[in-house]
């Protein structure tokens, strides 16, 4: 006995064999077998490209952490200016949390690559292997008799099966790679999103955002509370002065 | 016999590889038992290079199934035991 996929393509084998009993005339079962091979075929060409998909939807969403990791420098620098650097070490800190996270984002984006070669590697030997088997059930047809052609189909059937099964399992592995890759994704955006300064004064800003307007408030009030101040002072001035 | 390497197709073995390949893989089967990951994928690693190095590939429109599958290494003990019977990755066939 061998791993699964041995196993995987005993059982589709198994199953073409008892298809093949069943069928009173094996080129009709030939014919049928292409078929599903050709839907087969299709299926995982569609998988790939999903893949394909999704690990560039990623990069894209990668590139825009990128950016929003520098944003929070800029902001750690604004609280600092602003006096508070209990907001800027926070701001700091999740800079750090987010640079990690997308250094071990990157080294995974590498790994999903080199699957990604390999899925399309994967869907071309299938294809070549179900074109092959195309014209072999023609000769199959032409030359042999029915037992033989049997045990022939049988055998290729179950190469082709075990194929398809090597190859749907890498396509459920990259897709398990590219889901665990945007769950990180998600989290990074979710660590700089408490810190982004876009829409200050909407109601969609973080914690950081409000303080920071809140401090910028602040300081504005009090500017103006010094410049009513001064006026205030230089009008009692004139005044003491006119007496 | 024909080896599959998991994700990457299919290589025609000799008999004295396969002997090789079947003691690797017994020592393959018994790390995986032990739960001893590094050690099991140092072996899977190792069989993967003899397989590359001294099989022959086949060619892509080759329609036989294959004698044995060999797991990649990056596939964690708990999906790699998933794979695995009782005899180890090589099935034990009558020499031809």
């Amino acid at each position: 006995m061998a791993g699964l996929m041995s196993r995987t393509s005993n059982v589709i084998s198994a199953w073409i064999s008892k298809l093949l009993d069943r069928a009173e005339d094996p080129s009709v079962t030939l014919d049928y077998s292409y078929e599903r091979q050709r839907e087969q075929l299709q299926n995982v060409k569609k998988g790939v490209a999903d893949v394909v998909t999704a690990k560039k939807r990623l990069e894209l969403q990668t590139a825009k952490l990128e950016q929003e990791v520098v944003k929070l420098e800029g902001q750690a620098r604004q609280a600092l200016g602003a006096g508070r650097e209990d907001l800027a070490r926070g701001a700091l800190e999740r800079k750090a949390l987010a640079q990690q996270q997308l250094q071990g984002l990157d080294q995974q984006a590498t790994d999903l690559e080199a699957q990604q070669q390999k899925l399309i590697e994967a869907e071309r030997r299938l294809a070549a292997k179900v074109e092959a088997f195309r014209s072999q059930k023609e000769v199959i047809k032409a030359q042999y008799s029915a037992a033989e052609a049997q045990v022939r189909i049988g055998e290729a059937a179950s190469g082709i099966g075990e194929e398809m099964a090597d190859t749907g399992l890498a396509i459920e592995r990259a897709r398990d790679k590219t889901e665990q890759m945007q769950a990180r994704a998600g989290a990074i955006e979710e660590l700089t999103e408490a810190g982004t300064l876009e829409d200050m004064t909407g109601t969609g800003g973080s914690e950081l955002d409000r303080e920071l307007a809140q401090i910028s408030a602040s300081h504005q009030v009090d500017d103006e509370l010094a410049r009513l101040k001064g006026e205030l002072g230089a009008g009692q001035e004139k005044k003491e002065l006119e007496q | 016999m024909i080896v599959r390497l998991m994700g990457e197709g299919q290589y025609r073995v000799s008999d004295d590889l396969r002997d090789r390949l079947s003691e690797l893989d017994d020592l393959a089967g018994a790390a995986a038992e032990a739960d001893d990951e590094p050690e099991l994928d140092g072996h899977l690693d190792q069989m993967w290079e003899l397989v590359r190095a001294e099989g022959e590939k086949l060619p892509d429109a080759e329609l036989s199934p294959s004698d044995a599958v060999i797991p990649p290494s990056d596939l964690t003990l708990a999906e790699t035991r998933r794979l695995m019977s009782a005899e180890g990755f090589i099935p034990d066939l009558p020499a031809e």
